[in-house]
């Protein structure tokens, strides 16, 4: 299969990590470094469940468990009073722990375990499985964006909104701050849990390794995405995780295409994210000197 | 109505910072009353509205809102009935959202159901006519992001957030003192249409003194954490600002130096 195609599958997938991030990250304006973990979590668990022949259930439950990673690293900020960066950095740690206990081993292979895909190629046996691992991504994508573009017009999806706006006001509108949190959180790490359990289930091997730098992704595509579809409301922000997400994988793709190493892909992401993040800074004092240089045309 | 009695509240007690804001203070509010309160800077005037809204707990006394004892009640739980409009305009709205989904927000203590579209149709047609009758213009201005209008436009969208679920008390902290004399003179204008229309009990702090003793029912003034004055309706008429202060030389507290208070217009 060519590399743009699973760039694109990849890139689907991975949109429900770049809205986990875009929640915590955007909307409630918090760095979470919970993601690493609660990736990782949503592999083990999903992987396990897998291999026992429950793939459905593996979904629901790494959804289930990455919600409780991210209640943790809530109730750390909220009640305990913890730094945000280093509570989500708490939480990863100790996830560390855990998902090696879940798994048992640091890696298991679901080569001959059920999947969501091979479960939904037995319903549509017509369907080829290269378009199957196309488009069940893809509506996993793109239901996630509708229910979330619903989901941020309720009471309590407002409230969240306004919560990364301006706390104060969200507590005197008779709102719990602290809970409002916390389901940001948990929703953020749920969605981050279901991207690393989609992942395992499509790649057919769950590796808890493959935890590490998932924030920064996340991040990357998410930036990728706000520099192509600009920062504009709520719905475009969604959107913009999709395009970000694939985007992303394609870069990392054109780099493959490109002989790039595998082992530079980091440093790579690293480049991309720092020069998406200054791109407002450069382009002040790009207008700064621009003005300066008008200004001394008068003396 | 409003009972606060024998409050006490002392900031980093045992330090050589040690410094009581509240002293033994007690303040009684009649339903419907409209209460302006003055002092010099660091007489407990915000200590006091933070104290009622819950900011923190007092070390000694109680507050109680309409027979209920709020004094342990954590913040968010008061703010259903206590509305607060701040002197930064920038504290009582999120910037980031539109004029709509503030309102939204702050309406929705009404009909509290966490996954119920936050803006129903009927509630944007209430914002609307709320809205003009404010002469503002805001009305039209719905979807436009909080952030962008002007302080005396988010002071008004704050006044309507706080008032539009009727609360049982109102506290306004300086609330025209950053804006532009005009833009202040139509705030007051809103906010007295406000109070008289829903008939609200309020508590309003103003370093202005000409304002002080022509607005409301009553005026209290305030000095190192206790009441020293308290000037109700029949003796305030004909009260003039420089019979106040000598009122309040005659109490012996710290002299008012500031020119805010004295040169206020």
């Amino acid at each position: 299969m060519n590399v743009f195609t699973v760039s694109i599958q990849q890139g689907l997938l991975y949109t429900l990590l770049a809205l986990g991030v875009y929640i915590t990250f955007r909307i409630l304006n918090t760095p979470d470094l919970t993601a690493d973990g609660s990736y990782a979590l949503g592999l083990a668990v999903s992987g396990v469940l897998s291999a026992q022949g429950h793939p459905l259930l593996g979904l629901l439950l790494a959804a289930l468990a990455g919600v409780l990673a991210g209640c943790i690293t809530g109730f750390l900020q909220t009640k305990a009073g913890i730094h945000p960066v280093l509570a989500g950095i708490l939480t990863m740690f100790g996830l560390q722990s855990v998902n090696l206990f879940v798994m048992g081993a640091p890696n298991i292979s679901l080569l001959n375990s059920p999947t969501v895909f091979s479960l939904v190629q037995k319903l549509l046996p017509g369907v080829p499985l290269p378009v199957l691992r196309m488009a069940l991504p893809a509506v996993f994508a793109v239901v996630s964006i509708l229910l979330l573009q619903w989901f941020f017009s309720t009471q309590l999806g407002l409230s969240i909104r306004a919560t990364g706006s301006n706390e104060d006001m969200v507590r005197a509108s008779s709102i719990n701050v602290d809970a409002v949190k916390m389901v940001g959180f948990a929703l953020g790490n749920g969605l981050v849990a279901l991207t690393g359990a989609l992942i395992a289930q499509y790649q057919g091997s769950a590796d808890l390794n493959a935890g590490i730098g998932t924030v920064t992704i996340g991040l990357a595509s998410l930036i990728i995405g706000e520099v192509i579809c600009g920062r504009r409301g709520l719905f475009i922000g969604l959107v913009s995780a999709l395009v970000g997400a694939v985007g992303y994988r394609l870069i990392l793709g054109a780099a493959l295409q490109l002989n790039v190493p595998a082992h530079a892909f980091k440093l790579l992401s690293a480049v991309i994210i720092g020069v998406a993040l200054s791109l407002p800074a450069l382009k002040k004092a790009y207008l700064f000197q621009k003005a300066k240089r008008g200004g001394g045309g008068h003396a | 109505m409003l009972n606060i009695i024998n409050a006490s509240k002392t900031f980093q007690p045992g330090t050589p910072n040690q410094h009581t804001a509240l002293d033994d203070l007690c303040l009684q509010l009649q339903n419907g009353e409209f209460v302006t309160v003055i002092g010099t800077n660091g007489a407990g005037k915000s200590t006091l509205f933070n104290a009622i809204c819950g900011t923190f707990f007092l070390d000694k006394g109680a507050i109680t809102l309409d027979e209920t004892d709020i004094t342990f009640l954590p913040e968010h739980k008061r703010a259903l009935k206590i509305g607060r409009v701040f002197q930064d305009p920038m504290k009582g709205t999120a910037p980031d959202m539109t004029v709509r989904e503030n309102l939204a927000i702050a309406y929705a203590r009404t009909h509290r159901k966490a996954l119920q579209t936050a803006l129903r149709k009927q509630d944007i047609e209430l914002f609307r006519t709320q809205l003009a009758t404010f002469g503002m213009g805001l009305e039209d201005r719905m979807g436009t992001k909080v952030g962008l209008l002007s302080g005396g436009q988010r002071q008004a969208v704050s006044l309507l957030m706080c008032t539009i679920a009727t609360p049982k008390l109102l506290l306004l902290d300086e609330h025209t003192a950053a804006l532009d004399p005009a833009a202040a003179e139509k705030v007051m204008e809103i906010t007295r249409q406000l109070v008289a229309q829903k008939k609200l009990t309020t508590l309003m702090i103003t370093h202005n003194i000409n304002q002080a003793l022509q607005t409301g029912t009553r005026t209290i003034m305030m000095s190192g954490g206790k009441i020293i004055l308290d000037i109700g309706e029949a003796e305030r008429k004909g009260l003039t600002v420089p019979a106040l202060l000598e009122m309040y030389a005659g109490r012996g507290a710290s002299p008012l130096d500031t020119d805010r208070v004295l040169f206020a217009e």
